[in-house]
């Protein structure tokens, strides 16, 4: 590459180009060509011939089976939205909470730390379905050993029921506390890089802006709403789209998708339930987005 | 008056705080201790109900028995050296594409980042199929058919296809760990690149002199994230390598290959008799806590680079 007649923005461009190169080749082999494959896939019979396979065009066939015919397509991935919904939520929360507390000055700060990220080391499939299955087997079912997972915590229920019935809470947001109370480890098990996220997010807030309102007399929940909060919910959207990406991956739904191809080799209709749950992935994202992007505060 | 009123809500909070931070810590550790404690537990223990924790009969069975199980050693080793390529092919390729976006304006160059966000947005399981079907004949382009007249190869059950996803930058999260790599990129002020342009060092030369050092942060980031998800992943290596030696596919199937060991080593293969479910669930939490434990023994080698260089890695945007 020298000189050859080529301007100098020609010659940064190629440079650029030979960056991206191998993702670019892995973009489109990988990525592009299997994703215009799936579409075909999504509307074809596919059936597996010695040394490959045979399309038969069917259009929308596949997609009807997936919504009309098959028996528990439309209620796993209702389920799972409906999963999504309560967990992205708590998880945000949660993480922007620990962030918040991880940020403070304390003593033994950097062991908190250590551990508040351990579960982004260890939040694992394998161990998870391994670890369900041991809890299986001592208990005899599944239903019985979630029961016991709750007896065992020690913890009982009822007395924080009656709290917040007591407080005037409705009932149905004391169901949902009681819920997050109880799956407290998902919940912690699955915020660890939100935590991170929003903790690198506290670490940008200029020191400044605290000490002044300090001067001007604002108690730290105020400076909390007025300083913290707008400061970082640029970040709550980039957490929000990695939770729910993040929680779709570990759906039961990515396990239908799974059986539907690979067990009873239903090639068109595993690609059809993919391509619906993407969209209904897609429009969820830009919905959350639209409305999340409104409320943002950019500087 | 309104001092020590402050004060003493400081030292409210500060007590709180701390019941908080221990309390979820605990909620964390609490299956860690748990396994730990399992592991070194006689069979007898588990009958016990005045045991919390600390085992009465000490043993070192179970640890034996499950590494037997998983062929641990081994094992291990071929899990290390597969995660330790595949981390490094996909921080080279990624941390290219990276400073590729960051610093270049190329014809399509904004659409082409826009793909990068896209390759994270759609689920893998959309792409499952046709990329099982693409690894079972690998041609890229038909260039083998081309060339030889065969079919493509079959890479099934080898460890290609994860090789060559990692290289592509295109593997587990890569469009996470590009986007890292290009806000980090993005923050570095130019100067520094015109002075190596000025002293005559190329393109190529000044990204791995100047720019790759100075990526030190970012790149623990994403060694860090690349080996771990790696470890754990389970999706691709059941897709495209359920019959090779990894960590993550032995640890899946690990109680099931318990329930048939147990029995066999008392001598009563082939009869009616089931394991007791006590003992079996045991071991596999002594499977879990060895699957699990190099990661730990590497977190707490690295945790503190890890911490400070997510900080200053520029995820924030």
């Amino acid at each position: 590459m020298k000189g050859m007649g080529l301007t100098l923005t020609r010659k940064r461009s190629l440079l650029g180009l030979f960056f991206i190169s191998p993702w670019l080749v892995g973009f489109i082999i990988l990525f592009l060509m299997p994703m215009i494959q799936s579409i075909r896939f999504s509307m074809s019979d596919l059936s597996i011939v010695p040394g490959g396979y045979e399309l038969k065009f069917t259009a929308w066939n596949n997609f009807r089976e997936a919504l009309f015919i098959d028996a528990n397509y439309n209620r796993i991935l209702t389920e799972s939205v409906l999963q999504m919904a309560v967990n992205v939520p708590l998880i945000l929360f949660f993480s922007l909470f620990s962030a918040v507390l991880l940020n403070q000055k304390f003593r033994g700060r950097s062991l908190a730390r250590a551990i508040f990220f351990l579960p982004v080391i260890l939040a694992s499939g394998a161990v998870a379905s391994a670890e369900a299955a041991g809890l299986i087997n001592l208990i005899g079912n599944a239903t019985a050993a979630e029961e016991a997972g709750l007896s065992s915590s020690q913890f009982n229920t009822m007395a924080m029921v009656d709290l917040l019935a007591e407080a005037g809470m409705p009932l149905v947001m004391t169901d949902y506390i009681v819920d997050a109370v109880m799956r407290i480890y998902d919940i912690i098990r699955s915020s660890g890089v939100q935590i991170l996220i929003f903790l690198a997010a506290l670490q940008s807030v200029p020191t400044t802006m605290y000490e002044v309102a300090k001067m001007e007399g604002a108690t730290g929940y105020e400076s909390f709403w007025k300083i913290t909060f707008p400061m970082v919910s640029p970040l709550i959207l980039t957490n929000v789209i990695y939770t729910v990406i993040d929680s779709f991956t570990t759906s039961p739904i990515t396990q239908t998708i799974y059986t539907t191809a690979f067990q009873t080799q239903n090639f068109g209709l595993s690609a059809s339930m993919s391509w619906l749950y993407t969209i209904v992935v897609g429009i969820l994202l830009l919905i959350i987005g639209f409305f999340i992007s409104k409320k943002v505060h950019y500087n | 008056m309104q001092r020590t009123k402050n004060k003493l809500i400081d030292a409210l909070w500060s007590i709180f705080r701390y019941v908080l931070i221990i309390g979820i810590s605990f909620v964390i550790l609490y299956p860690i201790l748990m396994k730990i404690s399992t592991a070194f537990k006689d069979k007898t223990d588990i009958y016990n109900p005045t045991i919390y924790m600390i085992p009465v009969h000490f043993t070192m069975d179970n640890i034996k028995l499950a590494s037997e199980v998983l062929n641990y050693f081994p094992l291990l080793g071929n899990t290390l050296l597969y995660v330790f390529v595949v981390m490094v092919l996909t921080t080279v390729s990624t941390a290219l594409a990276g400073y590729g976006f960051a610093r270049f304006e190329f014809p399509g160059s904004k659409i082409l980042f826009a793909m990068v966000i896209l390759t994270i947005l759609v689920p893998t399981s959309t792409l499952m199929v046709p990329m099982y079907l693409h690894f079972r004949s690998f041609d890229v382009l038909g260039l083998i058919s081309l060339f030889t007249g065969k079919e493509g190869v079959n890479l099934l059950n080898t460890y290609w296809p994860s090789m060559i996803t990692a290289g592509t930058a295109t593997g587990l999260k890569a469009g996470l760990f590009i986007y890292i790599f290009r806000q980090f990129f993005k923050g570095m002020p130019k100067e520094i690149e015109e002075a190596a342009l000025i002293d005559g060092a190329g393109g190529i030369k000044t990204f791995i002199r100047i720019m790759l050092p100075n990526a030190i942060p970012p790149m623990i980031t994403v060694m860090l994230f690349s080996f771990v998800w790696t470890y754990n992943d389970t999706f691709y290596p059941s897709l495209f390598m359920s019959e090779t030696n990894l960590m993550s596919l032995k640890v899946a199937s690990l109680p099931s290959q318990i329930n048939l060991i147990i029995p066999q080593l008392l001598g009563l293969a082939g009869t009616d008799i089931k394991a007791d479910p006590n003992h079996v669930a045991m071991l596999v939490d002594t499977g879990i806590l060895l699957a699990i434990a190099p990661l730990i023994i590497l977190y707490l080698f690295v945790q503190r680079y890890f911490v400070e260089s997510v900080e200053r890695t520029g995820v924030v945007g």
